[in-house]
């Protein structure tokens, strides 16, 4: 991105985080949810004969994975302007030389962080316990699921990626914090259909069909960023109304 | 050591183009917190100079056709009651809000949405809520706005800082923990962090207590000591009589400006109040009597106003008026009218005029 300074997109990224290990609710949040999305997978792995054929039997289970990109960063990135309005701190920070790209890619990143690493810590956690515990011939079918695991590896930074371009966009325009989580979370989910559709098995998960729908999501997010940037206008964030000069 | 402001060549806009241009490169700021004077890097043009600015919200009139210069190093009060326009004047020279007409400079630079990022580099803003992240430490809160404002030596700064606004020993407390006095004061250290060339202050002691609000009056000072150009935005006309250089009365459209003495001398006439122990047996043939006295009035028994051009002259010549008389004098002395009086009497009239 022309013109972005590093420094002040680190400082951002670096006070979020800051931020969010000292607010006991964002890091209970950041620990609870992904140890319920590891259930379905976990069990459905434990639970099926060792003749299930794999193919039907894990797709869906393991792609549920990715509603941890989905859901963790909706909420955060939803907080992300409304919250820094509500708590007093968007003007003071607004009034300093800050762009407003570096801004949200700061507030981007800041989300984005924990989401895929605690994502990926996840996938890993759930193949770890598969190959330590589970029935040889399981087992064996999930590792040889190896579209359906680079589609868990690639669609996780990009669905995190509309996850938060979309609740700061909910979060531009909201003039609560509440509503703006509301909106964003649900604003986050359309991308989830592909997901289904390709559990499920309406649409064959291969490599090629993996790598066609994570490019069509990395075009649909940058889209959605430039939509970002263009809403995020100093003065409507300040008084709500839009600027213009007659 | 000081380091002046460096120009950049790029800018950002007050809500304006799609993209924000590039920011000056960091690090273009350096040294540690020193005498202001060195960061004028106009010299010989005011700091601030603003001319028919207005802005509108649809068919709402914030302020309209606001015109006034700051020269450097000077404390500049902007006054006006609730819903004025002060707050939105700031933000509007703060490059937040794009005015509707009229243009300004600001530091040096005139205000537009290319301007932007250039002249927040060399401004500094403090809110009336001081706007710090509670659950980070004082020291945190100011590195985080060290980083934004890329300046080197950040340590130091902050250290500088803190010190300023006797705050060195809470450095590592956090800002939920702090008092709101003790905030406006982390507010203001922030506020001084950048070396800034002017310092917005909008109404940095809302809502102090008496003590609270006399530690901010001396940091102020101290800025004023340390040549900072300070535009301070208030209601509370002691605080304005006590800190500032010149004054402007708003109320969507700029009533006055000058020293709070000039704006004494222009709207009030000069005056006397004689005080008597016993009523005066004839006031109107002892005052009208007296050459240097234009009119008088009484406002209480054995209590006199008495309208003067000089009150120099006036002073003997009605103390040998009144002891010719045989009135018992219990004193004589020179009428003051406070920044108040001149206030109330421009936002009285206003009112009176919306009244017809």
């Amino acid at each position: 991105m022309m013109g972005l300074d590093v420094t002040r997109v680190r400082a951002v990224v670096h006070k979020e985080l800051l931020d969010y290990r000292r607010k006991r609710s964002i890091v209970v949040t950041m620990a609870i949810l992904p140890a319920i999305f590891l259930i379905p997978p976990t069990l459905a792995v434990f639970l099926s004969p060792p003749t299930t054929s794999s193919d039907k039997y894990f797709g869906l289970p393991i792609l549920l994975l990715l509603l941890i990109p989905v859901i963790m960063p909706s909420t955060l990135a939803a907080y992300s302007v409304v919250g820094e309005r509500e708590q007093g701190t968007l003007e003071p920070l607004l009034t300093t030389p800050i762009l407003r790209q570096e801004f949200i890619w700061g507030k981007g990143a800041a989300v984005m962080i924990p989401t895929v690493a605690l994502s990926y810590t996840v996938f890993g956690l759930f193949l770890a316990v598969v190959r330590l515990f589970a029935n040889s011939a399981v087992a064996s079918g999930v590792f040889h699921q190896g579209p359906v695991l680079l589609t868990l590896v690639l669609f996780t930074p990009l669905l995190a990626g509309w996850a938060i371009v979309v609740g700061m966009a909910v979060s531009v325009r909201a003039s609560e914090v509440r509503v703006a989580q509301q909106l964003g979370t649900l604003a986050s989910f359309p991308p989830l259909g592909v997901v289904v559709l390709l559990g499920i098995g309406v649409i064959h998960t291969t490599f090629t069909v993996a790598v066609l729908f994570a490019i069509g999501l990395l075009v649909i997010d940058v889209q959605a960023l430039r939509f970002v940037y263009r809403m995020f206008d100093r003065e409507r964030l300040i008084t709500g109304a839009k600027a213009g000069r007659s | 050591m000081t380091v002046p402001h460096q120009p950049a060549d790029v800018g950002a806009g007050a809500g304006g183009s799609e993209l924000e241009p590039d920011a000056p490169p960091p690090g273009t700021r350096g040294g540690t917190i020193a005498d202001a004077s060195a960061l004028d890097g106009t010299k010989g043009q005011p700091a601030l100079v603003v001319n028919h600015l207005t802005k509108r919200f649809g068919e709402r009139t914030a302020f309209s056709e606001v015109s006034f210069e700051v020269a450097h190093r000077e404390v500049f009060g902007f006054l006006g009651p609730n819903g004025a326009g002060k707050t939105t004047t700031v933000r509007t020279l703060g490059t937040l809000i794009a005015p509707t007409s009229g243009s300004a400079t600001v530091a040096g630079i005139p205000l537009s949405p290319e301007n932007g990022v250039e002249i927040r580099q060399r401004i500094s803003v403090m809110p009336e809520s001081p706007g710090l992240y509670l659950r980070l430490t004082v020291t945190e809160n100011l590195e985080y706005f060290a980083s934004l404002y890329g300046l080197r030596q950040a340590g130091m700064r902050i250290r500088d800082a803190l010190e300023a606004v006797n705050l060195g020993d809470r450095a590592g407390d956090l800002c939920g923990g702090l008092s709101k006095g003790l905030r406006q004061r982390v507010g203001l250290a922030r506020t001084m962090l950048s070396d800034p060339a002017i310092m917005f202050l909008d109404e940095p002691t809302s809502g102090l207590d008496p003590v609270a609000a006399r530690e901010v009056h001396n940091l102020i000072n101290g800025f004023r000591q340390r040549g900072v150009t300070i535009f301070l935005t208030t209601h509370r006309l002691e605080e304005a009589e006590k800190l500032c250089d010149r004054v402007a009365i708003l109320n969507a459209t700029l009533r006055t400006v000058g020293r709070p003495e000039d704006l004494r001398e222009q709207l009030f006439t000069s005056a006397l109040v004689v005080k008597t122990l016993v009523p005066v047996s004839d006031p109107d043939q002892l005052f009208t009597g007296i050459p240097a006295v234009e009119g008088w009035r009484s406002e209480a028994p054995g209590s006199y106003v008495l309208s003067v051009s000089d009150p120099r002259i006036a002073a003997p010549e009605v103390t040998r008026g009144l002891v010719s008389a045989g009135a018992d004098v219990l004193s004589i002395s020179e009428a003051q009218h406070s920044l108040e009086d001149v206030y109330l009497e421009l936002i009285d009239d206003d009112i009176e005029a919306r009244k017809k």
